[in-house]
């Protein structure tokens, strides 16, 4: 197909919408450079409203571009938008299932969206219906399904083209921790199977399992980019220690801590201490070697826990603010 | 276009039987209640009024043409703007469908609709003698017609509305009146002669009028084309428009 060539590219990408009534123009995606591979599973993080749903956007060919440049599949997405939706899968933020109809009805009429032939879905379908673990659900109405379920009907729904890209929008925002992990399962047999999946997400275990490499975006703007274990090891320290504090001695730890060996880096190369409105967090190669340090200082934490650093750290690090308020 | 069609068809296939219920029972009903009922006093004490055919043969087609008017505007308003805030319009905008093939496919199926329900209508007619032979195919095109002049520029405005009870309030506002005004239960002619001026610039009464005179054969073709000009202008110009307006809600 396009020889060796990224299946997208981004060139100083905007998306800007005009004024509308009392609210101002609106920079939602502010020249942003990216590139995916084949075969790559690329990720957006960032918290709401950043970009990211607006980036999925364009590359889906569902928004048109205000600024710079986009190829998706080596096409024009303001042009040749049907081709590349062709070839797209999208599976949305909200699920638009029709309740109205059975689950395998669902499969069926998207697969005609595409103008596949009935026999064609019929075979894609059951196939898909296994692997999206709803094959005794087949024949059932969609408004019975649990909110897993839906989730991976969407995503059933979104391969029934055999896509050469699987767009994610927030795959799992709003499912409970079991119906999560099924859910990952699904995705990384996909990435084994060699699906080029695009996912955004604000959860860092999400973007730590499924992305091979991914972005970190803050109002519109690429803020780092690389795999999560370079953004982890370049912007956060190995070790992160979180304390608690009774509320009425928390102001004075924090001071204490602040201005102690701990936040200058001490003997670690770049220790740093962080206010959160319910805990305080110090950065260190050696966690255990800091609540040491803590306790010296007559200091006496509720709880103290030393944990490896994510890419939480890595957000809040860039921006000052964690991704979930 | 055809498969954006076919969502719509797969869910109708769904409710057919129950909705053709409904398409004979509504008239069914009407032209008893008031056409049989109200009728036999109008017919007893004003004759003259209504250009010689009883109450019932003049009432059927108007309210035939009305009638087509109130599905096709309520599935182009409440039903566009459900279908776009969060129901077919959203599943379908990720595939190659173009929102202009979203907009042409649901105002088919529509029509469609629109096009059986009269149908019905017209067979309960035809049953109580109130229309014969090939009059009764041209008041069939003619009330399927007035329904998409109807439900085009409805789609047109209702893919852009964000909250349904805006359709409530066009629907109470608007679309009732026009069945005051525009000769649906009694003639014009008997309205107070400053405001029939405003009664034939109104789309229903076009409709009414095509419907009526091709049931009671006495259409002309002067007339018809007129009639038939006006409504297919409202049809064209609501689907034109929408291809716009589609498009801004759907691709943002």
């Amino acid at each position: 197909m396009v020889n060796g060539r990224p299946l997208v590219e981004a060139r100083n990408l905007t998306k800007t919408y005009p004024p509308r009534g009392s609210t101002a123009e609106f920079h939602a995606v502010d020249g942003i450079d990216f590139e995916v591979q084949r075969g790559e599973s690329f990720g957006l993080l960032g918290p709401n409203g950043a970009g990211k749903s607006t980036t999925m956007r364009m590359i889906a060919a569902t928004s048109p571009i205000s600024g710079g440049s986009l190829r998706v599949l080596g096409m024009d997405p303001m042009r040749q938008g049907p081709q590349i939706r062709a070839r797209l899968g999208v599976v949305t933020q909200d699920d638009y299932l029709d309740n109205e109809l059975t689950v395998r009805e669902n499969l069926h009429i998207y697969g005609r969206y595409f103008s596949l032939p009935r026999a064609v879905i019929r075979d894609r379908a059951t196939r898909l219906l296994d692997f999206a673990q709803l094959r005794e659900k087949a024949g059932d109405q969609v408004e019975t399904l649990s909110g897993g379920m839906r989730r991976r009907l969407t995503i059933a729904r979104a391969l029934i083209n055999e896509p050469d890209i699987l767009l994610l929008d927030e795959p799992t925002t709003g499912l409970d921790p079991q119906a999560r992990h099924i859910l990952w399962d699904r995705l990384f047999r996909l990435k084994q199977e060699g699906v080029t999946l695009i996912l955004t997400t604000h959860y860092m275990d999400e973007a730590e399992q499924l992305c091979d490499r991914l972005i970190v975006v803050d109002h519109g703007r690429i803020v780092a980019q690389g795999s999560p274990r370079e953004l982890i090891s370049r912007y956060a320290t190995r070790d992160v220690l979180e304390l608690r504090f009774r509320l009425d001695e928390r102001d004075t730890a924090a001071e204490k801590l602040r201005t102690s060996a701990l936040a200058t880096g001490g003997n670690d190369t770049d220790g740093r201490v962080e206010l959160l409105p319910d805990r305080v967090l110090v950065y260190a190669a050696d966690g255990e070697a800091a609540l040491a340090t803590v306790h010296a200082m007559s200091l006496t934490p509720l709880t103290a826990l030393v944990r490896r650093a994510t890419l939480e750290d890595v957000f809040l690090t860039l921006t000052g603010r964690s991704l979930i308020e | 276009m055809l498969h954006a069609f076919g969502y719509w068809f797969t869910l109708y296939r769904r409710t057919w039987r129950g909705s053709i219920v409904i398409n004979v029972l509504n008239p069914l009903l009407f032209l008893i209640g008031i056409g049989a009922g109200l009728g036999a006093l109008v017919d007893d004490n004003a004759p003259a009024q209504i250009a010689g055919v009883s109450y019932a043969a003049f009432f059927a087609p108007g309210m035939l043409a009305a009638a087509a008017m109130q599905n096709a505007f309520l599935e182009g308003s409440a039903g566009v703007a459900r279908a776009a805030g969060f129901g077919a319009y959203r599943s379908a905008t990720p595939t190659p469908l173009t929102p202009e093939q979203l907009a042409a496919g649901h105002l088919l199926f529509i029509a469609f609709r629109v096009l059986i329900a009269s149908g019905a209508f017209i067979v309960v007619m035809a049953a109580f003698g109130l229309i014969s032979g090939w009059w009764a195919l041209g008041a069939l095109l003619g009330a399927t017609l007035t329904g998409v002049a109807f439900a085009a520029p409805a789609a047109a405005w209702a893919v852009g509305v964000r909250k349904l009870r805006h359709v409530d309030t066009v629907f109470r506002f608007v679309i009732m009146p026009l069945y005051m005004f525009s000769g649906t239960f009694f003639a014009v002619s008997q309205l107070p002669e400053w405001i029939r001026p405003v009664s034939y610039l109104l789309p229903l009464w076009h409709g009414v009028e095509l419907c009526r005179t091709l049931s009671l054969g006495s259409a002309t073709i002067t007339g018809s084309s007129v009639h038939i000009a006006y409504l297919l202008a409202l049809a064209i110009g609501g689907f034109l428009v929408a291809r716009i307006t589609y498009r801004r809600r759907l691709h943002p």
